[in-house]
């Protein structure tokens, strides 16, 4: 059906390779070193950007499942599926080494001072418990419909969250420890911006050879089910 | 664990996830690979078949 | 106005079945007052009032976490869901009469465990009672849709309070802070938030969830 649609995506992961390359090179080699914080600050270069490259699969698959709403069209199904499932993926990834740079920074795995954190895990348990409704519905289009309206919930929670998050702290933490310091010099920003680059194509490129894969299944049954 | 070695197991942890991918994309192609065998198969057999005994023949389709 | 007519039918078909049988109120009352009692238990010695308003809030959402089974369970074994699908009505007002129906259970519930609530355990202002309200609103608004959601597939008991727990996080904060901040208007604030946000969300989606065919 659409498998011709992975012609393009050597060409990206190509220009991925090389711009992850450049971002490492950048983040961990060229880039100075931060005063304040320490080695520990090169962190930020691949944790930021693997957040916001979550934040774009969830938005992704919330578009995605619009349209199927909207348009009625069935590939947008498995188009928001595959999205929200490396959403999911880059949602761990961000909860790992945002573990890590607590761990590096304040000597503790788990802050709940820390917003972006806590806001991925509850972000993290919604969309878990996405993939839970749909192994527990049949496939057709009520799974696809409740599967869409469930990912369009999600990207209305993420501000939601934020918001009740950020009043939380006032309940529960006073804001002890501050984020990254002050404005980013020209050069950290470079870097923070190939990395962001580099990420986001990544997620990107992942996405199409997933969804190609799975598109090729489909097409496969299909083929067995017209071989009487 | 020293503070470099902090920033090394999380960029580490991202390089071994994408490796973790490709695995299981090459999984997949294994699989696929032999249900296109299977597929095959199926059709030199019918092929076969209905060439030693021509009744009406119902072509497979396949989906573009 | 038939719409509103057609919710009013549904929230009182709701409201009868449950008079006649007689299960879930004093269910979800029970719960909330046997979890306020071990919550007596469960806290430590020493532990300020703050806590127990946290523990009040756990109480609160599986105490509609049940009611929110019960109210759809039924409908999904004797097909009602599918008969009610099939009427030549708006799909959104089922949804609204069963939130509605499943709000005036909540409420119920919460007439005795609230006093309870202050007899045990500390007292509870005006504003906290204005949380719990608008908190049960939002609860029962998404609660519905979820419910419906995992009506159509296996483990639905199971499935609810996934669906439905990260989507409380929010109203858990607003209620909460508005029982012990001193700024507890933000915090009503976000509750009204959420509240208008994810109920017309809810009442718009609820045809997507429930029908097979494209509308």
């Amino acid at each position: 059906m659409s498998t011709s649609a992975i012609r393009s995506v050597p060409g990206l992961a190509l220009l991925t390779a090389g711009l992850m390359g450049s971002a490492l090179v950048l983040a961990l080699i060229v880039v100075p070193e931060d005063a304040d914080q320490g080695i520990s600050q090169r962190i930020f270069y691949i944790h930021v950007p693997i957040a916001l490259t979550a934040y774009f699969c969830f938005g992704l698959g919330a578009w995605k499942a619009l349209l199927l709403l909207w348009r009625g069209e069935e590939r947008h199904d498995l188009e928001s599926y595959v999205a929200i499932h490396q959403g999911t993926i880059f949602g761990a990834l961000t909860l790992i080494t945002g573990s890590i740079w607590a761990k590096a920074s304040w000597g503790r795995w788990w802050l709940w001072s820390e917003d972006q954190l806590v806001l991925f895990l509850v972000l993290f348990l919604f969309y878990c418990a996405y993939f839970m409704l749909r192994f527990s519905l049949e496939d057709g289009p009520r799974r696809a419909r409740s599967s869409a309206v469930y990912a369009l919930f999600g990207v209305v929670l993420i501000p939601v969250s934020f918001l009740a998050i950020r009043l939380a702290e006032d309940l529960i933490h006073p804001t002890v420890f501050t984020r990254d310091g002050p404005q980013m010099s020209g050069s950290m920003f470079a870097t923070f911006c190939v990395a962001w680059g580099a990420v986001t194509l990544l997620a990107y490129v992942l996405y199409r050879v997933e969804l190609a894969g799975k598109r090729l299944d489909a097409d496969l049954r299909d083929l067995r089910e017209a071989l009487p | 664990m020293s503070q470099g070695q902090y920033v090394a197991a999380a960029y580490g942890v991202v390089f071994a996830f994408v490796l973790v991918y490709v695995a299981i994309i090459a999984a997949k192609l294994v699989r696929l690979q032999r249900e296109t065998a299977e597929l095959l198969e199926l059709v030199r057999r019918k092929d076969a078949a209905t060439r030693r005994d021509p009744a009406p023949v119902v072509e497979a389709r396949s989906e573009a | 106005m038939t719409y509103l007519a057609d919710v009013a039918a549904l929230t009182r078909k709701d409201l009868r079945v449950e008079l006649r049988a007689g299960d879930t109120l004093p269910a979800m009352l029970l719960f909330v007052l046997s979890t306020l009692v071990v919550f007596h238990f469960a806290l430590p010695e020493g532990t300020g009032d703050d806590a127990a308003y946290g523990l009040l809030w756990v109480a609160i959402v599986f105490a509609a976490l049940l009611g929110l089974a019960r109210a759809w369970v039924p409908e999904q074994e004797h097909g009602v869901l599918d008969a009610l699908v099939l009427a030549p009505s708006d799909r959104s007002a089922i949804w609204l009469g069963k939130t509605l129906a499943t709000l005036a259970f909540l409420a119920a519930a919460q007439v005795v465990a609230l006093p309870a609530f202050i007899l045990f355990f500390a007292p509870l202002d005006l504003t906290a009672i204005a949380g719990v309200l608008l908190a049960d609103i939002g609860i029962c608004a998404v609660g519905s849709l979820m419910a419906a959601m995992a009506s159509a597939g296996r483990s639905r008991e199971l499935l609810l309070p996934l669906l439905v727990l990260p989507l409380a996080i929010p109203l858990i904060v607003g209620g909460v802070g508005a029982a012990i901040s001193p700024e507890s208007e933000r915090y009503l604030l976000l509750l009204a938030l959420y509240d208008g946000v994810f109920a017309v969300l809810s009442w718009a989606s609820f045809e997507y969830v429930v029908t097979e065919h494209s509308s």
